[in-house]
């Protein structure tokens, strides 16, 4: 097989980079409620609001405003240099998260800039996909693709992977007490992922450097003809503007809600609705994160073949007709009810210790119950005992998690990689075909956008619209998926009536 | 192109509805950022049912300057 000279090292320049960006990104995600604790107390309503502006500019209007901004640049001074500068842009930002001090130590600085680093992560982000899909399609010959840009599209999930995988090690390993590394790791140990991130950057940026431009972006660069203003030429006509309705309306926007529904709401369901304790929640995405990975390639390298379109739709298709179950599964495999409980196994622990400044006693009283199948569940209530008999706890706070067994583990892990495996489908070889829908001199900013509108906004409103969804339809535990299946049908008709199959086979035409 | 409009009074109107379940500056941000955000993006959407009525994805693209050629 006939391979383009240095394809490896530019896949390879160009996934690294696009890998640890993602990380950097996910980690904050991932830490959230730390970071809450150390930057934004609930206590107090302005950090609060802090770390709202956080959460929500920083996906929803970052991102996109990044794509905007460094898509422009890298239409006008090249892919190489503008997507070097985002990935120190985020490196950058990341390393300076792990080192601001805490709510406690310096005030309302403390969130104010972590809110500006994390916008900062926002607006790199943005900016850094397109350049590393626009860079590698560039290199790459025209009926391989799917398959070279795929190798771009395993760095998502893998970041996800690394992010989940860093912050599990960490977590464990900072003192031999697992409770202990716990706690010194909610205090300080968060840090570790933000700082160890500029190591990776620096050998990312070392590796970039000695890339050379896009073949393809150099030739119009040498000709004269890199676009003066690549917002109008993108936005401003209807020949293009209508391709990226196009690629939004009819691909991204389906593609985003599949993959954030997949990995981090499944994830999100698993903990908070199925109740699994917190390491296993993690080790079942980052099992079926392992397992499904390969298939970004696969479905990438068939696109070559067979066509880009019906991949993607037939991954939507899979997912609106059997989410449902599949979440139905994971609520099955987590129910111990439908296990045989064994009764002498069960242990109650109680502790009680004195509520500093006052005559009042904290109460805790643990129950662990295992089951025949290997699960254990462990209830714990909290309750306040007053030296004044005359008060009672209203409303005792009760935590509920399961540790699943083994059979049921795995099950849970197979579901998931089943989702996952949609994942691959939708965004395996939605690189590829970002890029041949749009000319080089615009090709950076014509395709961010609909990329980080799909996937910022379409998907990372999932979270919040499933939680919503399920305040108003407090009975119904799957209600959340109906903003996935519904978004991801819509997009799925108008791609299937408006998407050309033949755009892949008119580039590989002309070329003859 | 009915979709973009449907789209926004639904979203205004849940807006609305937290607003006044949750009348905090929390609650305002993240509504607003949701309405500021969706509005370019309904306005799209009835931009591109109107390119579909007028039949402009009926055809194959027209030819770019330039394709991935190699």
């Amino acid at each position: 097989m006939h391979q383009p000279k240095g394809i490896w090292k530019v896949i390879g320049a160009s996934s690294l980079g696009t890998l640890i960006e993602w990380y950097d990104f996910y980690i904050f995600g991932s830490l959230a409620t730390v970071l809450a604790g150390q930057f934004f107390p609930k206590s107090n309503p302005t950090a609060a609001l802090l770390s709202t502006l956080a959460t929500f500019a920083a996906g929803f209007l970052v991102r996109p405003f990044g794509a905007l901004v460094f898509g422009r640049l890298g239409d006008i001074i090249g892919r190489k240099h503008t997507f070097l500068l985002t990935l120190v842009i985020m490196g950058g930002a990341t390393f300076a998260i792990g080192l601001v001090p805490s709510f406690e130590s310096i005030g309302f600085a403390a969130p104010i800039i972590v809110l500006i680093l994390r916008l900062a992560q926002g607006l790199a982000l943005g900016g850094e996909y397109g350049g590393a899909a626009t860079y590698v399609a560039e290199h790459a010959p025209d009926h391989k693709r799917g398959f070279y840009t795929s190798w771009i599209q395993t760095t998502a999930t893998l970041g996800l992977f690394v992010s989940l995988g860093v912050i599990l090690f960490t977590r464990h390993a900072l003192d031999i007490n697992q409770a202990k590394s716990i706690a010194k790791f909610n205090e300080w140990g968060w840090r570790i992922p933000f700082l160890v991130s500029i190591l990776l950057v620096i050998v990312s940026v070392y590796i970039r450097l000695k890339m050379k431009e896009s073949p393809l972006f150099q030739e119009i660069k040498d000709s004269g003809n890199v676009s003066v203003n690549p917002l109008k030429e993108s936005f401003g006509h209807k020949t293009n503007l209508k391709m990226v309705l196009l690629a939004l309306f009819g691909a991204t926007m389906g593609q985003g809600v599949v993959w954030y529904t997949g990995q981090f709401y499944a994830q999100s369901f698993i903990e908070n609705v199925c109740k699994i304790e917190f390491d296993q929640s993690r080790t079942i995405i980052i099992w079926a994160i392992l397992f499904a990975t390969p298939f970004f390639v696969v479905f990438g390298s068939w696109s070559d073949t067979i066509g880009r379109k019906w991949i993607m739709l037939g991954g939507m298709l899979l997912a609106i007709v059997t989410y449902q179950p599949l979440f139905k599964g994971l609520l099955s495999l987590s129910d111990v009810t439908r296990q045989i409980q064994l009764e002498d196994l069960k242990q109650i622990k109680k502790t009680t210790s004195l509520v500093p400044g006052t005559q009042d006693t904290l109460r805790s009283v643990t129950h662990q119950y295992f089951y025949a199948e290997g699960a254990v569940q462990t209830v714990t209530v909290k309750d306040t005992v007053y030296a004044n008999t005359a008060r009672v706890t209203l409303k005792p706070e009760i935590k509920t998690f399961t540790q699943l067994g083994s059979t049921d583990y795995w099950k849970m892990v197979g579901l998931v990689f089943i989702m996952i495996l949609y994942v691959t489908m939708v965004y395996g070889p939605i690189a590829a075909f970002l890029v041949e829908l749009f000319p080089t001199k615009i090709r950076y900013t014509s395709m961010s956008l609909p990329y980080h509108i799909g996937n910022g906004v379409f998907g990372g409103l999932t979270p919040f619209i499933a939680t919503l969804l399920t305040t108003i339809n407090t009975g119904d535990k799957l209600a959340g998926l109906q903003y996935p299946i519904i978004i991801a049908a819509i997009c799925f008709i108008i791609g299937a009536l408006y998407i050309q199959q033949g755009v892949h086979e008119t580039s590989t035409q002309k070329k003859h | 192109m009915l979709l973009g409009p449907l789209a926004m009074y639904y979203l205004i109107k849940t807006a609305a509805g937290e607003i006044a379940r949750k009348p905090m500056l929390d609650t305002w941000i993240q509504w607003g950022v949701f309405t500021m955000v969706a509005l370019p993006i309904a306005i799209g959407m009835v931009l591109f049912g109107y390119y579909a009525l007028q039949g402009e994805y009926d055809h194959l693209p027209e030819e770019a300057d330039d394709q991935l050629i190699h």
